[in-house]
Formats: structure tokens, C-alpha cells, sequence
């Protein structure tokens, strides 16, 4: 379809030589988060034995615990309060699980007296024309969650899917990873009691889909725990986990969505909200003087459209970002936290995936659509957390913090970051990305258009079909989409590259990944090599200079 | 001016209209894409009864199976319930009961509890007889109402009864908060201040103390 060249040769002299001597855009001693790559992940993910996989899920150590311990401890040394309790009890009701036997009974039925038309309904609109599907079920191979459809009638499709994997397993020794079609790719993975699996017609790679598996079982987890995972399933093989998970569906529906469009994903990086370096301050400021004698709080997090606004943390803990974007996810699904303060269970999986963080979740004020959330272990901390935030909101009210953030959520013109390329000035850039690797955070040169999610799922649901369109304008999304097959060039295991240029009759795309950040950019289609790395040049001197905006620059604790 | 404080938790299955009732009564609102509750909501609001004034802390709590756990959290202390399901499905009436035998094992103090059938812009297709449900609510001691959030209609009473009745318990001398308006500026120091808070919450707001917070520690649970 095009004339393409790749060049694997270091970059050419001037973007090189002026940013080898000074921290690339971004870069901070200290970080927020938690660099580690979802790539590395994927490696450690591809390259398990069925042993290690089994091992792997049960043996790591409490950090949620671990904070408990430390606050008792120095409760106990104060001997003043009464000791918190491990977040374990409030799953202690799940054992008695025994009286859910006769929902999943009545659905065995109902597959009986559907199976009949089970055949057609594989081929109704409901399913076929998909881009992509998910499916989730049970190592027992009970449907949990379906994309498009309905689960009930997908029970003969989830036996063969079982079977294929279990097949593998127990017959060969080994994993069945993926199976690639003419113009589709299956992709497995197997999670503790869990089988996901992908069928995508996508151009994404077989690792961008395993990461978005990853993320959908992450999800299952953040509203579980992976404690109570994996005890359902070895008190009850054949357990109706939708059960569970009801209400939840429509987390995992938005979430594989978000993922689609998000960049964020793709890099495994945050988004942060663009703000003058002394708003950015006073908030933290405010956040940190309300809370520092909060002992039990874990992680202040102010979020205003899928940004992070500031993250200010306990010592020595820091978050994934895979985390913060399950949290996004959260906020941005539940409309009901717009209405009243919530208290809400969460369980952040990098974080801690045995135990429950107790959240306080409220949006800051009527007029201006940021939300605080205020992650601690300690399960009644309601009231002074309650308090913590109104102190917050009056002190952000009052130094002026929430008309910059409302400036920046609805893209005030006057701000450099609303429109970086026309402020910038480099008409040949129609768009681009840039990470920082060592704070893990991105830059784009678009906001990504996402729609309202549904907050009710309705089946059969719409949409997510293949639709053949003429291009006209590309999209952010249609940049993000157009970035997926370099992005996973850079990232291969075996042979990655450091420096893509190629063009096509549409455009050109420069990738870039060095030591310190990535970066992806697209040109117009008769772009020289020698005038893109100039304009590449005067790009992240830019950044450079807008870095105190664009990042979080510096990592506050308690 | 008499007053008194008291906690109200909001049980039911999931999709009764929980959140529904409690938004339009406190927000004077209602929507119809609501999304489900996560944990629990906190409100507050106060109802003025005769010439005294009920000021409510109201946990709207999630109906789904997996916050299940987490219900003693909310339903410890609590001074009243309403116990919500929705008069077209048999099931939710039927959890009512599960909820009622749970409070009443595990809560000790005297509760005032209300039985309320929401949803009754359903008619056509009700599966819990009025009268069913009514007598069920006196066989324990609670009143009963049928409400519509989608109408606003009989939740004003839901709440206005609650409060009543409320005010009879605190009379009868029980562990409800109350004062006299003339103590409350000096309660009123419980409000939000600018000082710095303290980890327990029980200096800065002595309102409410800290036997009115749930704790977490379990209980014999009946399931």
C-alpha cells in the first residue's frame, strides 16, 4: 500500500546533541509513579511455564498489610487507639457462598433449552462483524463476561474455548498463547481461576491485546480482590462469578473502550492535567497541610477528566500507573459519585492485590468537575476524611485553584498547552505523542475525544462494528490507532527498533525511543528525513520549556 | 428547639431505586441513568417534625451481592432503616427479610424500621401483594409505604414518619443525640473549621462521636 523505509541508525546529530546533555523533557529525580513498563510485564507473562504461572499468583506479600503493621505499631507505642483491622474481614461473609447454588442451576437450564438455536446465535448481528470481542470465563469454562451478546446463549462457545486451552495444557505440557487467522487474531490468557480471551480484527499486536486482557482481569480484581478470586473458585469450581460481579460489567465494557482510544494504555503511561506550576503547587499544598496527620491515608489523588491533576502519597509507596487508570476508569463510569460522597472499597492490584484500599470518592465542587479520592487501610475512616476534603475544597476555592483547572478542563484558548501545535508553530506536525519513561507520564498533542459511557449496560449493545470509512480528517483516535503497529516495533523483544521513519501516500510517522522518553509523531506525507528531526528538535525544546505545566514535576508525600 | 441526630441506613437489593429515593427526596431529582452504587453514598438532611428538628446521616448503601460484606459497616449504630425493594420483583421483597433477621441479630439497640415498596408506577406488573407486604411490616414493627421516585410520590412521608418515630425513641430515652437548640452553636464547632484535622476526627467534631462511627470489627453475622 505504500513506500516504506525503515532506518534502525541512531537519530542524526542536532536532536541528539542537544538533548543528551540535559534531562529530557520531563524528567524528575522522584517520581509519583512507578515506571515499571507493562512491556517488561508482558515479557515475564509471555515467557512462564505453567508452573511459575500458578506461583506466581499466590505468593507476594501484603502491602495493605504491611501499612496496617506500621500504623499499629506506632498506635501501640502511643497507646491510644484501638487496633485497625485487616481488610480480610470483609470478605469473611463470602464464605458463606453455599446458598448461591441455585442462580447458576437456573442458567444450566436455560443454556439446555437454548441449545438449540445456539448455532444461529453465533451468527446473529448481535456478534459477527465485530472488531473486536472479549470473552471471560471460568476455568471450568463458565461465561463470565462477553463484550457483545449475552453470555447465556455463549456457554457452547466458552466449552470450546475451555476445551482448546485445557487440551493444550494437560495433553501437551505447554500454553496455548495465540491463534492467528488470515485477518484475525486470538490471543489467551490464562489468570489464576480466569480465561480471557481476545478475537480482534484490529491492527493491534498480539501484545497490545494481551496488556488489554491483563487490564479487563486487572478490573475483575479491583472490584474482588484476588484473594476472593481465587477462594471462590477453590471452594467452588463451578461458581456464577457474574454473580459477583453485577453492577461491574459495564467497568470492564468502558474500560476495554478507553483502551481502544487512550493512548495512555498504549504507553502504559498518565495524562496529566496541564497547569500553571503555582496552581499545581498550592493544590498539592492544600491537599498535603489538610492530610498530614491522617496516618492511616495511603494516596490523595485529584483527577479531572482521565488527568491527573496530583498524586500526593506515603512514603516509600508509590502507584502504577496501570493503577491510577483503573481509577480513571472508575470515576469517569459512576456518575452516582457526582451526586454525594461515597465510600467505596477499591483494590488497586499493582498496589496491593490481596486487600481492599477504603476509598473516599467525591467530586470537589458544583463548579468545577474535579474529583478527590482518598485511598487509606483503615475501614472507619469516613468522617475524617469527609472533613479532610471540605477542608480541601474551601482551601482550593479560596487561592484560586479551581478556575485553573476549570481553564484547563475546558481548554481555555489562552493556555499554550489548548493547542500546542499552532503555539508552537510547526504547521508540518499533524500530530503527536511523547512520554516520559522515568516519571511515566504523556503528552499529546490532541485531547482523546472520548464519548459519555453508558452508565446502564443494554444489551445486545451497539456499536464496535467494522465499518469501511473514506478518510477525510483523521481523528485522534485514528493518529493513536495509526501508532499501535510502531509502538509494538519499539517494544518487540527480540529485535527492537530505536528509530522509525516511513511514509506512506497519507502521511509520515517519525517514532523515536531513547533512553529517556518516546516519541511519536506524524508529518505530512512528503516530509524530508533531515526538515522532520528539525522539527522534531524544536518540538521538545518545547516540551522542555512547558515541562513544569505538562508534568508533575515533583513527587510530595504526607 | 428540640433536636436530634440520628443515622439512617438505606438497605435493599440491588436495582430496587435505593439511590433513586434517597436522591430525589435530598436532591429533589430524579434520573434515569443512575449508575449503580459503589460501597456506599453518604447524605445528610434535616426534617423539621412539630417543633422539633431530626437532622439524618443517610447511608445509601449498594444493593449488588459483593458490597454484601460491607453492610455492618453501615447498619452498626444506626438508629433507623429503610428497607427498600421494588413491588414488581418477588426476589427483592423476599431480601427484605434476609436484611430484617441481620439487623435484628446484630444491632441491639432499639431501631426504627421502615418497609418501603418502591416502584409503585409499576402496577401493571406488581408481584408483591399491599396487603402481603403491610402485614409483614407490622409483624415486625415497621411501618410501611409504597413509594415512586419516577413520581415523587410518598417518599416526603417515607422520611417525614422516619423522623416522627425517631423522635418518639429519643424520648423514650435511648442512645440517640439529642439537645436543645440552645446547645447548638457550641455543637455547631463540629462543622468543617480551617484547623488542621487529626487522625480519629473526635476532637474537631465532637457531633459525632466515636462510638457513631462503624467500626470494623465483626460481629457474629447471621449469614
Amino acid at each position: 500500500m505504500s513506500s516504506s523505509s525503515i532506518d534502525n541508525v541512531q537519530p542524526s546529530t542536532s536532536a541528539q546533541n542537544n538533548t543528551s546533555d540535559e534531562l529530557e523533557p520531563g524528567a524528575c529525580p522522584d517520581s509519583i509513579l512507578d515506571p515499571t513498563d507493562s512491556f517488561e510485564e508482558f515479557a515475564s507473562e509471555m515467557s512462564s511455564s505453567l508452573q511459575s504461572r500458578h506461583i506466581a499468583l499466590t505468593t507476594k506479600s501484603s502491602t495493605i498489610s504491611e501499612i496496617q503493621c506500621e500504623i499499629n505499631k506506632d498506635f501501640k507505642e502511643s497507646s491510644e487507639i484501638k487496633s485497625t483491622k485487616s481488610s480480610e474481614d470483609l470478605q469473611n461473609k463470602n464464605d458463606s457462598m453455599s446458598e448461591s447454588g441455585s442462580s447458576s442451576n437456573l442458567i444450566d437450564q436455560n443454556n439446555e433449552e437454548l441449545d438449540s438455536d445456539k448455532e444461529d446465535y453465533l451468527h446473529s448481528p448481535e456478534l459477527i462483524n465485530k472488531e473486536k470481542h472479549v470473552f471471560i470465563l471460568s476455568s471450568a469454562g463458565k461465561p463470565i463476561y462477553s463484550r457483545y451478546g449475552n453470555e447465556d446463549k455463549l456457554a457452547g462457545l466458552c466449552g470450546v474455548i475451555q476445551a482448546l486451552v485445557s487440551v493444550v495444557e494437560d495433553q501437551n505440557h505447554d500454553i496455548l498463547r495465540s491463534i492467528t487467522t488470515k485477518d484475525c487474531k486470538t490471543v489467551f490468557l490464562v489468570k489464576g481461576p480466569l480465561i480471557l480471551v481476545a478475537i480482534s480484527k484490529s491492527n493491534e499486536s498480539e501484545t497490545q491485546l494481551v496488556l488489554q486482557l491483563t487490564y479487563a482481569f486487572n478490573q475483575i480484581v479491583s472490584v474482588l480482590t484476588l484473594t476472593q478470586l481465587n477462594r471462590i473458585f477453590e471452594q467452588r469450581r463451578n461458581y456464577d462469578l457474574r454473580r459477583l460481579l453485577s453492577g461491574a460489567e459495564r467497568l470492564i465494557d468502558n474500560l476495554l473502550i478507553f483502551m481502544e482510544k487512550d493512548p495512555a494504555f498504549l504507553l502504559g503511561a498518565v495524562r496529566c492535567l496541564p497547569l500553571p506550576e503555582k496552581s499545581r503547587e498550592s493544590i498539592t499544598n492544600a491537599i498535603t497541610s489538610t492530610c498530614n496527620k491522617i496516618r492511616d491515608l495511603v494516596f490523595a489523588i485529584l483527577i479531572a477528566g482521565n488527568q491527573l491533576i496530583t498524586l500526593v502519597r506515603m512514603k516509600k509507596y508509590t502507584l502504577h500507573p496501570s493503577d491510577i487508570h483503573l481509577l480513571f476508569n472508575l470515576v469517569r463510569s459512576t456518575e452516582s459519585f457526582k451526586s454525594a460522597e461515597s465510600w467505596t472499597p477499591i483494590c488497586l492490584p499493582k498496589f496491593d492485590a490481596s486487600g481492599f484500599l477504603h476509598g473516599h470518592v467525591s467530586y470537589i465542587a458544583e463548579d468545577c468537575q474535579a474529583c478527590l479520592i482518598l485511598l487509606t487501610v483503615q475501614r472507619d475512616a469516613f468522617f475524617p476524611l469527609s472533613q479532610a476534603k471540605h477542608t480541601i475544597a474551601e482551601k482550593l476555592r479560596r487561592s484560586n485553584c479551581l478556575g485553573a483547572i476549570n481553564d484547563a478542563l475546558n481548554r481555555n484558548e489562552d493556555l499554550p498547552t489548548t493547542n500546542p501545535l499552532r503555539h508552537i508553530g510547526i504547521l508540518e506536525i499533524r500530530h503527536f505523542m511523547y512520554k516520559c519513561k522515568s516519571t511515566a507520564q504523556l503528552f499529546t498533542s490532541d485531547p482523546v475525544s472520548i464519548d459519555r459511557p453508558q452508565d446502564n449496560r443494554t444489551r445486545p449493545k451497539e456499536g464496535g462494528d467494522i465499518v469501511e470509512k473514506k478518510i477525510e480528517k483523521l481523528s485522534d483516535i485514528d493518529y493513536v490507532s495509526n501508532y499501535r503497529k510502531f509502538c509494538s516495533q519499539i517494544h518487540c523483544t527480540s529485535t527492537p527498533a530505536k528509530l522509525i521513519f516511513r511514509s506512506n501516500s497519507d502521511n509520515t510517522i517519525l517514532a523515536w525511543v531513547t533512553n529517556g522518553f518516546e516519541l511519536y509523531v506524524t508529518f505530512d506525507a512528503l516530509m524530508e528525513k533531515d526538515q522532520a528531526i528539525k522539527a522534531v528538535d524544536r518540538l521538545l525544546r518545547w516540551i522542555k520549556k512547558e515541562e513544569q505545566r505538562i508534568f508533575i514535576m515533583n513527587a510530595p508525600t504526607f | 428547639m428540640k433536636v436530634i441526630e440520628a443515622k439512617i441506613v438505606v438497605l435493599g437489593s440491588q436495582g430496587v431505586g435505593k439511590t433513586s429515593l434517597v436522591v430525589r427526596y435530598i436532591g429533589k431529582m430524579f434520573s434515569k441513568h443512575i449508575s449503580p452504587t459503589i460501597g456506599a453514598s453518604f447524605f445528610t438532611c434535616n426534617i423539621s417534625v412539630d417543633d422539633a428538628r431530626v437532622k439524618l446521616q443517610v447511608w445509601d448503601t449498594a444493593g449488588q451481592e459483593r458490597f454484601r460484606s460491607m453492610a455492618p459497616m453501615y447498619y452498626r449504630n444506626a438508629n433507623a432503616a429503610l428497607l427498600v425493594f421494588d413491588i414488581s420483583s418477588l426476589n427483592s421483597f423476599q431480601a427484605i427479610k434476609g436484611w430484617v433477621k441481620e439487623l435484628q441479630s446484630n444491632v441491639p439497640e432499639p431501631m426504627v424500621m421502615s418497609v418501603v415498596g418502591n416502584k409503585c408506577d409499576l402496577e401493571s406488573s406488581r408481584a408483591v401483594p399491599h396487603a402481603e407486604a403491610a402485614q409483614y411490616a407490622a409483624s415486625i414493627g415497621a411501618q410501611y409505604c409504597e413509594t415512586s421516585a419516577l413520581h415523587d410520590q410518598g417518599i416526603e412521608q417515607v422520611f417525614v414518619t422516619t423522623a416522627a418515630a425517631l423522635l418518639r425513641l429519643a424520648g423514650a430515652g435511648t442512645n440517640l443525640r439529642s439537645y436543645d437548640s440552645a446547645d447548638e452553636d457550641r455543637l455547631l464547632s463540629g462543622a468543617p473549621t480551617e484547623e488542621t484535622p487529626t487522625h480519629t476526627g473526635r476532637i474537631e467534631l465532637p457531633a459525632w462521636s466515636i462510638d457513631n462511627i462503624a467500626h470494623g470489627e465483626p460481629r457474629n453475622t447471621c449469614c
